[in-house]
């Protein structure tokens, strides 16, 4: 199968600072569900960005859909949708808006917008609230809206940085039936990254195993627990990086999760 | 430049305006407050040293320093905007940050300009006569060029501050001095020359002197000094705030 996204060598730095992200190589295919399975910190979300334009890498290369984000960054933004870790709608205006405002900026034309638009809030059940402002949803609810802005200008992959973080266990049983029928129905390309093992292992098909910016293991779910001859992906974990998974509080930026390491006492 | 791109922001910023009806009322507080208390209370003094109506005098300033006041704001906007996570959203879309800051400037500056009109409406309501009617319509453009100067430098500003930390720092040392030492509140053709030389490097006072010149009919730099240095100083922040807003990385 097409690899749809293909990182070679990648590396990101920060400063004098250890690389967030440390010699990194891997490809999805198209079409396929990818899992980056890590604790916080582990350099996910400095991955996420780099893929998607928002960050320039300190080495390596970069293709998403055929195009170089450093080289070609709008091509590479046509082609993916995202949902960030952390909120990012306008509080001030309504479902509606938010996402009639992300169709224009896409270039998506007026006579398709909103039969899509429409047709997005019907599946993520938010039609009834549709001129609602954002600042009066629940954080379930705006994540949803997230994702269907994502998806509203038809891109090849989503990208979800931390989709089910901070979600009670039926909305994120609802997210992952989203994603899953969509991936079934048009095809998309799903990259999520996750600390949650369960998640990793019952949605995605590959799922790569990152710590201290670096993959330390790539491959089904079922593989990597026959690799480390282990019966769950929690002991395969903790087979191949010798500790437990770190559940930190969410939120915090990156460049503070790194400094929180540091300080922290890093492992080399 | 990406014409759907300056469009959204623009808009964006216009229905947010149209739609806070408190900020548009709070925001009159202040010129009122100057209006009325160095309007009325300074206007006898100002009248004693021969120097006529102090009220009329200062309608302009007063025009200007709302106008000053919400176009940089509006550019901090962008820090808000990277706090609450927005300013992601249109750094990932498929258009150039030169047109999301243009139309991020451009939307500000149309509110700050919208909130000059009120104010001009608001110095007549408290006893200001603009020395004539065909002067209101060039004023009006004068305010949006005024508008577009400062939305730009808070552009520039934003970009370079990561969180509200600084806000403090840029009302006090920037947007305060730029309103006190323009010449908002006092004529420059008195003052002394360490003054005068600081007024001319401020950008604030070609515009309050060239609102002068339509609506007062008296000014001392000249009408077409004083839009030209508009019209560069326009054109250099727009370049930096550009530059600026392209190197941001979140």
């Amino acid at each position: 199968m097409d690899a749809i996204i293909e990182v070679d060598h990648l590396t990101k730095r920060f400063g004098g600072n250890p690389p967030a992200v440390d010699d990194v190589t891997f490809s999805v295919a198209k079409g396929s569900v990818f899992a980056f399975l890590g604790p916080n910190g582990a350099g996910k979300s400095t991955t996420i960005k780099m893929l998607t334009t928002l960050l320039r890498p300190t080495a390596g290369t970069i293709r998403v859909a055929g195009h170089d984000p450093a080289v070609d960054p709008d091509a590479v933004r046509h082609a993916f949708g995202i949902v960030f870790q952390d909120p990012s709608l306008d509080d001030d205006l309504t479902a509606l808006e938010n996402l009639e405002f992300h169709g224009i900026l896409y270039g998506v034309p007026k006579e398709t917008r909103r039969a899509r638009i429409l047709e997005l809030l019907t599946l993520v059940d938010l039609m009834e609230r549709k001129t609602d402002f954002v600042r009066n949803f629940s954080g379930g609810m705006k994540r949803r809206l997230e994702i269907a802005r994502g998806l509203l200008h038809h891109p090849q992959i989503i990208f979800l940085d931390e989709p089910t973080l901070g979600l009670d266990p039926q909305t994120r049983n609802h997210l992952w039936g989203y994603v899953q029928r969509l991936n079934r129905d048009e095809g998309i390309t799903v990259f999520f990254t996750t600390h949650y093992m369960e998640e990793a292992d019952s949605i995605a098909q590959r799922i790569a195993i990152i710590d201290h910016g670096r993959i330390i293991a790539e491959g089904s779910g079922d593989a990597l627990k026959a690799k480390t001859k282990t019966a769950s992906l929690e002991e395969a974990f903790l087979a191949l990086t010798g500790s437990a998974i770190r559940e930190e509080a969410g939120s915090a930026t990156d460049r503070m999760r790194q400094a929180r390491q540091i300080w922290g006492g890093r492992r080399r | 430049m990406d014409l759907n791109g300056v469009y959204v922001m623009w808009l964006r910023e216009v229905k947010r305006f149209f739609r806070s009806k408190s900020r548009i009322v709070g925001s009159l507080g202040q010129p009122l407050l100057f209006l009325v208390a160095l309007g009325y209370g300074l206007g006898p003094v100002f009248q004693k040293a021969g120097q006529g109506d102090y009220l009329a005098f200062i309608a302009p300033g007063i025009i200007g320093m709302s106008i000053i006041f919400t176009s940089i704001f509006n550019g901090m906007q962008v820090i808000w905007d990277r706090q609450f996570g927005f300013l992601k959203e249109t750094l990932v879309a498929p258009v150039s940050r030169l047109s999301i800051m243009f139309g991020r400037t451009l939307g500000g500056a149309t509110v700050a300009a919208l909130q000059g009109t009120i104010v001009l409406a608001l110095t007549i309501v408290v006893g200001f006569r603009p020395a004539s009617l065909t002067g209101i319509l060039p004023a009006l453009v004068l305010m949006l060029l005024i508008a577009l100067l400062f939305s730009a430098l808070g552009m520039v500003v934003a970009s370079l501050l990561r969180d509200m930390q600084g806000f403090q720092l840029i009302m006090n040392f920037l947007v305060m001095p730029l309103f006190f030492l323009s010449g908002a509140l006092f004529p420059l053709d008195h003052v002394p020359e360490g003054l005068l030389l600081v007024a001319r490097f401020d950008p604030l006072s070609y515009g309050v002197d060239a609102l002068r010149i339509f609506l007062l009919g008296q000014g001392i730099f000249g009408i077409v000094p004083d839009v030209a240095v508009l019209v560069g100083a326009i054109a250099a922040f727009l370049v930096l705030g550009s530059y600026f807003f392209s190197k941001i990385e979140i």
